[in-house]
């Protein structure tokens, strides 16, 4: 490994045991995202002090900083990254509370939050096939609108790259989150579950709790969007892949 | 907290195995949600310790995501190349998604208040 900064000869050795252990890698994950946390808490939620974001730029700095490789990072991060498979299907329960709300307004919501994920992920992904863009890339853009853990494993079963995925979903995330209120106004979109269905479909948790800071039913319905999109993209984009020959 | 974890992971493991077995392009997970939701609409919801482990799994969502994330070091060089394409594929598509759903959905609620 070769360190910026070099270390004695002790320090070194115990370095480099730490390498071959989890437990770096995980302590680095949870300091980094106590830190990033409190960091969103003083800039009061700004859209780019998203904790996600923020300690993804960190660690992935100190990474290079440090010239450690993702593979012993993420021996020890990996302990985190299993819960996201629980984590999708914990989904459920929230989209049981909407419930009621989706039945009574199943076939407009169905509708409007199918064709917006279709739309979505074939213009992403024709436009970046056109702009010359590499079919990992291209596969790896067309389910950036859904969460992060449902999004990375379309992506896989498609032979995307999950982390691109990721980035491109935070990506999606965070040019959601800073112009869905200026094109709900362009588009006179007024009512708040409109508002928070098209938030939550496009640009899925980010843009929902931003959509929550202004209104509760707009936050349901990001909520509601977020689980039924979820579905929706797994089986638009396998689809949507084969009919565009990528 | 056992017994919740152990019904999330259940779903999760029979989603996958159905995933697998039958060559399905959606992720096992997203067949556990699918189960889940079932099972909960036919018991009528969740008992408390699923839905307080659920919630406080969720809480924490966007600190799963982070180590995957971080593999971003692992693409520099594809996202570098790419990086015109990508930001106009990104900002493109996510403006015609928020304009679509949301034009769409209003006017489906519009129609419904003048029926």
């Amino acid at each position: 490994m070769h360190n910026l900064i070099p270390l004695p000869l002790p320090l070194f050795h115990v370095w480099a045991y730490l390498e071959t252990q989890p437990l770096l890698g995980l302590s680095a994950t949870l300091c980094v995202w106590e830190a990033a946390v409190f960091i969103d808490e003083w800039a009061r939620h700004k859209a780019f002090t998203n904790p996600t974001v923020l300690s993804i730029l960190i660690l992935a700095t100190l990474l290079l900083a440090t010239g450690t490789s993702y593979k012993t990072y993420f021996n020890g991060a990996v302990y985190i990254h299993f819960l996201l498979g629980p984590a999708t299907v914990a989904l459920a329960v929230p989209m049981y509370a909407n419930w009621a709300a989706i039945r009574k307004n199943f076939i407009a919501i169905f509708v409007s939050l199918s064709a917006g994920s279709i739309v979505a992920a074939s213009s992403a992904m024709l436009i970046a096939h056109a702009m010359g863009a590499p079919r990992t890339v291209v596969v790896s853009l067309g389910p950036k609108s859904v969460t992060t853990p449902i999004a990375m494993g379309i992506s896989q079963n498609l032979g995307g790259q999950p982390s691109l995925t990721a980035v491109f979903v935070m990506m999606t995330g965070m040019f959601g989150t800073l112009v869905c209120t200026g094109v709900f106004r362009l588009a006179r979109v007024k009512d708040w579950r409109a508002q928070g269905l098209a938030a939550g479909t496009a640009a899925h948790g980010l843009a929902t709790s931003r959509m929550l800071l202004l209104n509760q039913t707009a936050g349901a319905f990001g909520g509601l969007a977020i689980g039924l999109n979820g579905i929706v993209t797994s089986v638009v984009v396998p689809v949507l892949v084969s009919v565009f020959g990528l | 907290m056992p017994r919740a974890l152990t019904i999330l992971l259940l779903c999760q493991l029979a989603g996958t195995i159905l995933q697998q077995g039958t060559g399905l392009p959606i992720p096992g997970p997203v067949l556990g949600l699918v189960m889940l939701l079932g099972y909960l609409l036919k018991t009528g919801g969740p008992a408390p310790h699923l839905r307080d482990t659920a919630q406080g799994l969720l809480k924490y969502l966007g600190l799963l995501f982070v180590p995957a994330g971080v593999g971003v070091v692992t693409e520099l060089q594809e996202l570098r190349q790419n990086i015109i394409a990508i930001s106009v594929a990104i900002f493109v598509s996510t403006l015609l998604g928020l304009m679509v759903t949301g034009v769409l959905m209003s006017w489906f609620l519009r129609k419904q208040t003048n029926a």
